[in-house]
């Protein structure tokens, strides 16, 4: 026979000044179970928990009904209080009588006082139906996996590893580095890229508890949060590493030339090559789409003059596995196409660039040597436009979203340009000047005076050709007046979009997107870092548009996400999950449908005891269940059942009244 | 179906089965089915800022509306209940990434199925409040609550009176 204890709670005058509490004691006491009823002014403070405790022992309740605020404010404290007496908590049920009746009945109080008894009524009825729960423990496998070698990935990696925790950092590309390695000098205060990055580069190679795998990418994750399993391809370099000195005599005599990536096809590579001669690991690997040794079975070059005899053309892909409890996703960003802008003449006039084309020209080991020059007729330019949200905030072509660091690279490289050409003058078409970050202001502001460019606020509706000029057409909104530029040189602030394969991959890791490919946060404000799948993390422009600073820091945060999650050898997990009666389950699988954590999974058991044949059935992974109920709603069995909100819970509650 | 509110002596007429008449001092019940992250902290928000709603509605927390199983509320409907509300988060952002949708489904199809058996369409009703919505919560109790008012006691299928 269930004895319930109720305890009703004034919450000072919140709860007594609209409801009868005698009153609801007194109807309280009328229902069968309820061995023991008693209010008190708080039932929060130490005092009326210790009430709890005491009636617990010496009434030997089996259930416990608090009547005060709503569950989501002190569902925790009371639960406490509960296994404090020495009862498993979840034998616990709130009445919320605050929120739900006496802070919004407040005109009425006999109304308020029947709702709250009923309230009380049905928490009784639940609370008879509540089973013992214990915390769930799931080992946990003390690794994590970073997915790209960028400056978030490398951020993280680095983090991460040196908490002592061992990180299997993968990268796509032959190098780890990214976008960040692409750059010539960082706002707002012109730090050498190269300088601040390649350290960060060499710590991860040389790290003892980082193991890089360049030139891969994950295939198939399974398991859940804390033990999940990796399938990790290793595209075949056709360069044996461990042979491989990193001389270069390969690509010095390799034929083949291909347009280099790296320096966003100014220049060319050849197909045996490494992205950047800092690239981390300093071993190059072969194209096998431009090689014409695995094209043809022609040339072999590379391999007669490599003495340590590293190339090896019959290499093959790889797959190998790692164990992981944590994945960091940092697969950075792809630059938008500005192709749509036919307007501007974009694909027909040689002299409009990207801005990330600017960029590789006036780094020092770009392919013009640092000075910016005509695609055109290779001069150097002396004025040049540059005109900002290209497809940012353009919802006609491009995106809606703003892509947050244009503003600040484009006075950057109104700086650079300066600095390399001291006679050219540059013309900034903007819409706004979004500078909202440490130093940013200032750096703006000083990059207009020292240099004395003009900002033009105003969209470029045309651009046609002149000679071998430019004219930029546009509107200065700020003097109500069609304007016309001639420029040597055009530079696009093209918006940054998410890399195309992240739909993919996250599919494949189970994690969502938004519709423009990037990953998305489990909460835009509380949980930024997190996915909506446990032991998933995000880091950098995977998940929005942001500048290298905003970049490191979302790295740190995910490597303090994965040392926490990291912390003890058991994580604990709340108990309130689904759970597959297997005697009544009849293999329809339906729940493994519905389930969106893909928690579900079939599985073969034995039709009766002893018996060989098999029958199909679902199982739930504890691990991964988040306790949604969606499986239990779709049981057409009733085999399944959500501890905490059972069906038999539920119903009671319904007829308790 | 179309409402047709009947009253005799200023007393409402089950709308289901015109032979019943409720008493001069009839209060429908209305079991409100929330879901804790949005609905049910929504419902919170409500009583935090102090709105008022009529007292009818007496509030069930499931962990999402995708856990609300069609039998809850035939159950409500058949024993304690007028009408029955259920409310979960809003399209695209449910806690549990679809559940959402997986109810509204569900809702359609047990709806018509009220419908076809005698229930006028409006004893259960579907809404989705966020946890920032605590006045839209007090709209959607006082629209149900006024709408099963003029539906009159829900008499047909109870348990007691089926013979």
């Amino acid at each position: 026979m269930a004895r319930v204890g109720v305890f009703v709670c004034f919450c000072g005058a919140n709860i007594a000044d609209f409801v009868d509490v005698p009153k609801v004691i007194e109807e309280t006491k009328k229902i069968r179970e309820v061995k023991y009823a008693i209010e008190y002014k708080y039932m929060c403070s130490d005092p009326g928990q210790q009430m709890i405790r005491d009636a617990i022992v010496q009434q030997k309740l089996t259930s416990v009904v608090v009547a005060a605020c709503s569950p989501r404010m002190h569902e925790k404290t009371f639960r406490k209080a509960l296994s404090d007496a020495g009862m498993n908590p979840y034998l616990l049920e709130v009445a919320n009588i605050r929120e739900h009746s006496s802070w919004v009945h407040q005109k009425d109080k006999k109304a308020a006082t029947d709702k709250a008894a009923d309230l009380i009524r049905m928490a009784v009825a639940k609370s008879i139906a509540n089973e013992q729960l214990h915390e769930i423990s799931v080992p946990v496998t003390k690794r994590a996996l970073v997915i790209g070698g960028g400056i978030a990935g490398i951020q993280a990696a680095l983090d991460i590893a040196d908490a002592r925790i061992p990180v299997t950092l993968i990268e796509k590309s032959p190098s780890i580095g990214g976008r960040m390695a692409q750059l010539d000098e960082t706002f707002p205060t012109l730090d050498c890229s190269q300088c601040i990055l390649t350290p960060k580069m060499v710590d991860v190679a040389s790290h003892p508890y980082i193991e890089l795998i360049p030139y891969s990418e994950v295939i198939e994750l399974t398991g859940y949060v804390g033990n999940y399993k990796a399938k990790i391809r290793k595209k075949a370099s056709y360069v044996n590493f461990s042979n491989c000195t990193g001389c270069g005599a390969c690509w010095l005599k390799c034929p083949v030339k291909v347009p280099n990536e790296y320096n966003m096809n100014i220049d060319k590579r050849k197909a045996i090559y490494t992205p950047f001669p800092q690239a981390v690991p300093n071993k190059p690997v072969i194209d096998a789409e431009h090689c014409t040794m695995l094209l043809k079975g022609k040339c072999g070059i590379c391999a007669k003059v490599c003495e340590k005899g590293a190339i090896d053309f019959k290499m093959q892909d790889e797959v190998i596995e790692r164990e992981i409890g944590a994945v960091v996703i940092a697969t950075g960003y792809d630059l938008w196409d500005p192709k749509p802008y036919e307007e501007y003449g974009v694909g027909r006039f040689k002299d409009i660039i990207t801005s990330l084309e600017f960029e590789r020209m006036v780094s020092a080991n770009g392919p013009s040597g640092g000075l910016p020059l005509r695609p055109s007729d290779g001069k150097v330019p002396k004025n040049v436009v540059f005109i900002k949200c290209i497809g940012s905030r353009d919802e006609s072509k491009g995106i809606e979203y703003c892509s947050k660091i244009c503003c600040m690279y484009t006075a950057k490289h109104v700086v650079l340009l300066h600095h390399k050409v001291h006679d050219s003058h540059a013309y900034v078409f903007y819409m706004d000047i979004r500078a909202a970050g440490k130093g940013y202001e200032e750096f703006v502001k000083k990059a207009q005076v020292d240099t004395a460019a003009t900002y033009l606020r105003g969209r470029v509706s045309k651009i046609y050709k002149k000679g071998d000029k430019l004219m930029v057409r546009g509107e200065d909104a700020q003097i109500g007046q069609v304007v016309e530029v001639e420029a040597d040189l055009v530079v696009l602030a093209t918006a940054i979009t998410a890399p195309k394969d992240n739909p993919a991959l996250a599919r494949l890791l189970g994690v969502s997107y938004d519709k423009y490919g990037f990953m998305s946060e489990a909460h835009p404000k509380l949980r930024p870092v997190e996915t909506a799948k446990a032991g998933i993390f995000l880091a950098g422009c995977t998940q929005a548009p942001k500048d290298i600073p905003d970049t490191v820091a979302q790295a740190s945060a995910c490597a303090a996400k994965v040392c926490g999650l990291f912390a003890g050898d058991t994580m604990k997990k709340d108990p309130m999950i689904s759970k597959v009666n297997t005697e009544f389950c009849s293999g329809c699988l339906n729940c493994i449908q519905v389930c969106p954590y893909q928690a579900i999974v079939e599985e073969e058991i034995p039709m009766g005891h002893g018996s060989k044949e098999m029958r199909t059935v679902s199982k739930i992974n504890e691990g991964v269940c988040q306790g949604c109920g969606s499986c239990v709603a779709i049981c057409r069995s009733m085999a399944i059942s959500l501890a905490g909100f059972t069906d038999p819970q539920i119903i009671n509650e319904i007829v308790a009244i | 179906m179309e409402t047709q509110i009947k009253e005799t002596q200023g007393n409402v007429v089950s709308i289901e089965n015109p032979g019943i008449v409720a008493p001069a001092n009839w209060q429908p019940v209305i079991m409100g089915i929330l879901c804790n992250w949005c609905s049910y902290a929504g419902s919170d928000l409500t009583g935090t800022s102090r709105t008022q709603y009529p007292p009818n509605i007496r509030i069930i927390r499931v962990p999402c509306s995708s856990r609300v199983d069609p039998w809850f509320i035939i159950k409500s409907l058949q024993t304690t209940a007028d009408g029955v509300l259920v409310s979960g988060c809003h399209p695209g952002d449910c806690h549990y990434i679809a559940g959402n949708y997986y109810a509204r489904r569900r809702f359609l199809v047990i709806k018509k199925l009220l419908n076809f058996v005698g229930y006028h369409e409006n004893r259960v009703q579907f809404s989705w409040v966020s946890a920032a919505e605590g006045p839209k919560f007090a709209k959607v109790v006082q629209k149900v609550t006024d709408d099963i008012k003029k539906l009159g006691p829900l008499h047909k299928y109870k348990k007691e009176n089926l013979k």
